[in-house]
């Protein structure tokens, strides 16, 4: 049964944003003022619906929250058409970024978001309108698949990555484009007896040129997404590779929910009523 | 943002007379093929079509089955068949497609048109590489396959300014394969019937740009897809009656939308331009996806390849040397850069998308620059997509919907 809740909250009225990607699913509880309140992310596997389910309640119990309290709800990400349960109002992933991350920084910047499937780099103006995006073509190069592939022929875990790299004394170069082909590169390296941390540096090298040859950047560049979050030393080398900082969110792995939960906020109506579906609890 | 469900984009009630027409012109090519009455040449889409048809050859145009093979999804399972033989997969895709599905005996004619059992067999093969080389490629794996010559006109490229040397050039060329097709053909040409075909030619261009120019209206009584279908005369029976008394048709059809208000689209919100080929295996997708958007993708490039202004019954030969000079796909990119925004104007457009086919060159405008030169100086914002006109390997479904959809809440969110 989906019910409007505005007049049954348990607590303080909370939205939600749920970023549901190819790789994982994120969730976020913000309040009005857009203070995060909770959040969760979990592998998205093969059950959409039940990922958002499971991700959801335990961003509400971070929040100290309740089903009932939530006003509205948005979705992002490639399942995002699978969690009716909670709202049928969606965002592209583009957008939801622009929103999240324009929230964070307010000014004029280049967003690059590194995802599990595909990689964006948006760029947003002072005042948080979308100017232009571009999408990795229909490759993996650049994005996280690229990674967890070279992680397996290197036989070496993702989140060991990171270590390895930063560890490195020198940087083997993969030339190719081609996932493949760089995994043969790699496999060429490890035959000819490479340090495993040079070439996973590499590797990071290889795949952040991907990303930076996809647009040209404005002077203020944030990075997003999941590689991002888990990868400091890639951080690192993005802004060694332009010559400048780079920005990053505090939870750079949710910028994209937390864009879905301000749009959840923004859509509300002056009444405070939802027009999403927002379901009671046990619905 | 997502497209709402079940939001498709009006009906055109010329359509069943444009299925009739069509299907009359390909029982006639089958016709010719088969008694033998008739020669058959096959033509590339901007070659000397005036030309055959006043010399009394039926004419197949290998680009207009490649399309339906694309449209049809057949084309994705072809296309293997000729890299096997080496013709690569990032060579033109309707190259692939066709050559393969005569290599695997299949046609979608025979499926669309009862007792059609393949192409029509050619007496001769002609091309104007003012399309691209590959149309020079693939007639010539036919001629050697049939045994038939294959003649045509080498175009010049990236012309700013179509010159009298240009119009020399091909106007000799043009010509100069007179005397084979009157061989092949068995009688001279009639200058006569030239000038008919050439006027004939010009009436069926000055109608589809009437056609395609309704959609400056707000709402825009017809979209690129509809295009896409309606232009089938327009390529395969211009320098006919037939295909005059169609568009004839189709034109009042259309004045009356826009006489009543009636959109393509319902609820037209955005004003889209489509740069570059149709995904032909995804425009009834592509079309809902729009639709449900409340978008209308109402003008293109593509479509409008098919107005000729300069055809000129007085001066046949040098007029139809004119015409196949002036398309858009032979041109710099400095002309198709001022053609954009002319038409981004005329057509007051929110948004232009550039379809960046991965088999096709030639036809993607995405790939030095000009579509951000445009953007910078038009302020209209662009999306290019990636994808393919034939080969659905290289199309990615969720990417392209998720790119469509983004770029339609960017341009609502600037509205």
């Amino acid at each position: 049964m989906m019910i409007d809740t505005s007049s049954d909250r348990s607590g303080r009225a909370v939205y939600v944003g749920l970023d549901m990607g190819s790789s994982r699913s994120k969730v976020v509880v913000i309040d009005d003022a857009g203070q995060m309140l909770g959040h969760a992310v979990k592998k998205s596997g093969t059950d959409f619906s039940k990922t958002a389910k499971a991700c959801l309640d335990s961003a509400l119990e971070m929040a100290g929250a309740e089903f009932r309290d939530i006003v509205h709800a948005v979705a992002t990400g490639y399942g995002r058409s699978n969690v009716a349960f909670v709202t049928e109002e969606n965002k592209t992933e583009i957008g939801c970024l622009a929103r999240g991350g324009h929230h964070y920084f307010p000014e004029a910047i280049t967003i690059i978001d590194i995802g599990g499937q595909d990689n964006k780099i948006i760029k947003v103006d002072a005042a948080g309108h979308r100017l232009n995006f571009k999408m990795n073509r229909k490759c993996a190069a650049g994005t996280g698949a690229f990674l967890e592939e070279m992680s397996a022929r290197l036989d070496v875990s993702l989140e060991e990555m990171n270590f390895l790299a930063r560890e490195a004394r020198e940087m083997i170069k993969l030339g190719s484009y081609c996932t493949v082909f760089s995994a043969t590169e790699v496999l060429e390296s490890i035959r000819n007896g490479k340090n495993v941390n040079d070439i996973v540096k590499g590797i990071f090298y290889s795949m952040i040129r991907r990303v930076l040859e996809m647009d040209s950047l404005t002077d203020r560049v944030v990075v997003t997404g999941g590689v991002v979050a888990h990868n400091g030393y890639l951080v690192e080398m993005v802004s060694e590779m332009i010559g400048r900082s780079v920005l990053l969110a505090e939870h750079p792995q949710m910028v994209g929910a937390v864009g879905a939960a301000l749009y959840a906020r923004d859509g509300k109506n002056s009444a405070g009523a939802t027009t999403s579906k927002v379901p009671s609890t046990g619905d | 943002m997502e497209a709402g469900k079940g939001i498709r984009r009006k009906k055109i009630q010329a359509t069943d007379l444009m299925n009739k027409v069509m299907s009359d012109y390909f029982y006639n090519l089958n016709e010719a093929a088969t008694s033998g009455k008739q020669k058959v040449a096959w033509c590339t889409s901007v070659g000397p079509a005036e030309l055959l048809r006043a010399m009394g050859f039926a004419v197949h145009f290998p680009e207009n089955h490649a399309a339906m093979l694309g449209a049809t999804r057949m084309s994705t399972d072809l296309i293997p068949e000729a890299n096997s033989v080496g013709y690569s997969p990032e060579i033109c895709s309707y190259l692939t497609a066709d050559i393969g599905a005569w290599m695997k005996k299949i046609t979608p004619l025979s499926k669309a048109y009862p007792g059609i059992e393949s192409v029509p067999k050619p007496d001769v093969l002609v091309y104007n590489t003012n399309q691209c080389r590959d149309v020079q490629d693939w007639f010539s794996w036919y001629s050697k396959e049939l045994g038939v010559p294959a003649i045509g006109i080498s175009s010049p490229k990236n012309v700013v300014e179509v010159t009298e040397g240009h119009i020399d050039d091909v106007a000799r060329q043009i010509e100069a394969l007179i005397p084979t097709l009157e061989s092949i053909a068995g009688n001279k040409l009639d200058m006569h019937r030239l000038r008919e075909t050439v006027a004939l030619s010009r009436e069926c261009s000055e109608l589809w740009k009437k056609v395609l120019e309704t959609a400056t209206a707000s709402p825009a009584p017809l979209t690129f897809f509809d295009g896409t279908i309606h232009m089938g005369p327009a390529v395969c029976l211009r320098g006919t009656r037939e295909a005059i008394d169609y568009y004839n048709v189709l034109l009042a059809e259309l004045e009356g939308r826009v006489e009543e208000g009636v959109a393509a689209v319902d609820d037209e919100r955005l004003r889209i331009y489509w740069e570059g080929m149709p995904v032909w295996g995804r425009l009834r997708q592509n079309s809902d996806l729009f639709a449900g958007l409340h978008t209308s993708v109402l003008a293109s490039t593509y479509c409008s390849s098919w107005i000729f202004p300069s055809f000129d019954a007085n001066d046949p030969i040098r007029s139809m040397a004119k015409a196949y000079l002036e398309l858009f796909i032979v041109r710099s990119d400095a002309y198709k850069e001022k053609y954009i925004k002319g038409m981004l104007e005329k057509y007051r457009i929110d948004g232009i998308i550039y379809h960046d086919a991965k088999t096709c060159p030639y036809n993607s405008n995405s790939r030095y620059g000009l579509p951000q030169r445009v953007e910078t100086e038009t302020g209209i914002p662009c999306l290019i997509l990636s994808g393919d006109l034939n080969d659905l390997r290289c199309v990615s479904d969720e990417q392209t919907k998720t790119n469509i959809e983004a770029f339609v809440e960017q341009l609502q969110e600037s509205k």
